[in-house]
């Protein structure tokens, strides 16, 4: 924009020539270029390290074994390195986190965007965002201390460390995290479609539910998608109180490890660099990233494959 | 006629009570709207008293002043607090001066091409990247191959790569509400490209850059997952060298190197133990950090707000 605007100007040739001041914006642009590129080194700093620290570890462990295999044993005298076991516990705990944060944080959502008076809305909103400002492990002391000993009040049977408290917790961390994103979304759908809608007779709530959110589609989808891979990427809460004993269960009261909570044991632990069990954490690493990076991807393409032009 | 009469009656009838069961529906929902706000909003408000009540007798000056001990009625955040303020002055010397600029290289210098849309791919991906996926590049880049140690250097490092993408969509995002014609008048009068950068811009932007900045420093102070990947110790009962020397040159740099934890490690040590007294203690640690975090969110919320409200070019 700006730099069309200087080709149009007649430029003072005394300016023009200035060879010292034209070099130092060069080296200022050069500058600002570097900190710019600076985003796609630590992308593939990422790819790399994980990369080539997990290329001996799958000397080690066959790539196969590696993701068929439901055992996960590195601390037995036979190791065993089946991912299968941590995916099980990420799965779950993400499950149980979006039952509780897709109805919560779809319903919040339309509430704020299609019910509430600007004056609740504003309230609202920076509590949301308060919310998503709350560190992770003060969530997780709330799944092991509260949430949990409420939860055997209820089923006396539960365990200390289970998948269900975590999970429930990591749902009430998501929901403002669906709700912003959802409620942009529909705010975003233009005004003449409710109006539209209103003029036929219709009332807010059949509004809200047959124009606005199929309009909003990509957005409300691409927000879940976000969802499930804040909850994935989880570590704290997780490590904290679903316990760290890598068992291949999808049973909501069962202690299980998820990926990320098994990085995290291994490193409160004495690392020896370069050994089998610190490969290990990248290739878990790995894995973890290549789920992540699918749903981002996923979330993108939906979004720009539908969102809707008006 | 009558009949006619009556049909229509009948038809309105049905009219009425369709448009009342649709209004009820409507009613309904809202209810359950505000409902699951006020029910959301009470639980996470139970969980919070819960968290103070259950912190508030350890906290005092002494809670502050301590270092961590085996005896839970002695143990402190002396180490804690001190090596979150040191990681964070590494992280703000280097997320903050690199954000903004590559913010404004995107908004202002890049040039519709493959490299801008490289980057633009890289800076959006990377804010979706789980934290505990820094921490191990940390540990492989920072601690191994360039040697640095599980130090306050390297945690300072890997916390600034986390805040970077929230700095430089910030720096962005304030920097495009700027109108083109402030840029037109500077360029008028004879200004560089670097001169109006510098000069408006970036003076223009200011308020959303440093609502920005505060978001990002609160989510580094919380940050657990990727400071224990790195290694940081969890029993610290030391502080690094001062980095304010008593003989000139004034300043030293020992404490970069030095060994550390943080307030969110402390607590999640805390925890792990089995005792009721260390929980009691972890309580007290997770109200200082939702106090600062809250208080930090809420300026920059607050600031937010102002800065939308005082701006009309």
């Amino acid at each position: 924009m700006a730099t069309n605007v200087m080709q149009d100007t007649v430029i003072s040739p005394k300016l023009s020539k200035s060879f010292r001041r034209n070099f130092i914006e060069r080296i200022i642009e050069f500058g600002l270029l570097i900190s710019a590129a600076f985003a796609v080194f630590i992308t593939t700093a990422i790819v790399y390290v994980l990369v080539s620290e997990a290329i001996p570890f799958f000397e080690y462990v066959s790539v196969y074994e590696f993701l068929t295999d439901t055992v996960w044993t590195p601390n037995y005298s036979i190791k065993r390195y089946g991912i299968l076991a941590l995916i099980s516990g990420t799965l779950t705990t993400t499950f149980i986190a979006l039952l509780v944060a897709v109805p919560l944080g779809t319903i919040t959502a339309i509430y704020l965007s299609e019910f509430a008076s600007h004056k609740v809305r504003e309230t609202i909103k920076p509590i949301l965002e308060l919310l998503v400002g709350v560190p992770t492990v003060v969530f997780g002391y709330f799944a092991l201390m509260l949430v949990t000993p409420f939860l055997q009040t209820i089923y006396p049977d539960l365990t200390t460390f289970n998948m269900l408290g975590p999970g429930i917790v990591m749902g009430i961390m998501i929901v403002p995290y669906i709700a912003s994103v959802s409620e942009d979304a529909m705010r975003a759908v233009p005004m003449s479609m409710r109006e539209g809608a209103y003029a036929m007779g219709a009332t807010r709530f059949q509004t809200a539910i047959r124009v606005i959110a199929p309009a909003a589609t990509s957005g409300i989808v691409a927000s879940y998608i976000l969802a499930i891979s804040r909850a994935v990427g989880e570590t704290m809460i997780v490590a904290i109180a679903a316990g760290q004993q890598p068992t291949f269960t999808f049973n909501p009261v069962d202690s299980a490890a998820t990926i990320t909570a098994y990085i995290v044991s291994v490193a409160l632990g004495d690392l020896e660099h370069g050994g089998i069990g610190y490969q290990s954490i990248f290739a878990a690493g790995l894995t973890l990233l290549v789920m992540t990076l699918v749903l981002n991807i996923l979330g993108h393409w939906v979004r720009k494959k539908y969102t809707e032009r008006y | 006629m009558a009949e006619n009469n009556a049909k229509q009656l009948k038809d309105l009838d049905q009219i009425r009570a369709l448009i009342q069961k649709h209004k009820k529906n409507d009613f309904i929902f809202a209810f359950i709207g505000m409902f699951i706000i006020a029910s959301l909003t009470i639980t996470l408000l139970i969980l919070f008293l819960d968290l103070f009540f259950d912190g508030y007798p350890r906290l005092g000056l002494e809670f502050f002043s301590n270092y961590p001990s085996r005896k839970a009625i002695q143990a402190g955040i002396l180490s804690a607090w001190i090596g979150s303020s040191l990681v964070l002055i590494v992280t703000f010397l280097v997320a903050v001066p690199m954000g903004i600029a590559a913010g404004v290289y995107l908004e202002e210098y890049a040039k519709k091409n493959w490299l801008s849309d490289l980057i633009e791919i890289n800076v959006s991906n990377l804010a979706g990247v789980p934290s505990i996926i820094y921490g191990l590049l940390a540990l492989g880049l920072f601690v191994y191959s360039f040697g640095l140690g599980q130090s306050i250097l390297t945690a300072g490092l890997t916390l600034a790569l986390l805040m970077l993408p929230v700095v430089i969509v910030a720096t962005r995002e304030s920097i495009r509400a700027i109108p083109v014609h402030i840029r037109e008048a500077a360029f008028a009068v004879g200004a560089t490209k670097w001169q109006v950068v510098l000069n408006h811009v970036i003076p223009y932007s200011y308020g959303g850059i440093l609502t920005g900045v505060i978001i990002g420093m609160a989510r580094a102070i919380g940050e657990t997952a990727p400071v224990i990947t790195i290694g940081a110790l969890t029993f610290i009962a030391f502080l690094p060298p001062s980095p304010i020397g008593a003989e000139a040159p004034f300043l030293n740099f020992d404490w970069l190197q030095s060994g550390f934890t943080v307030l969110p490690i402390q607590m999640f040590n805390w925890i792990s133990r089995p005792q009721y007294e260390f929980h009691v203690n972890a309580a007290a640690t997770g109200a200082v950090i939702i106090v600062l975090t809250a208080l930090m969110n809420g300026f920059a919320i607050k600031l937010r707000y102002d800065v939308r409200k005082k701006i009309k070019w």
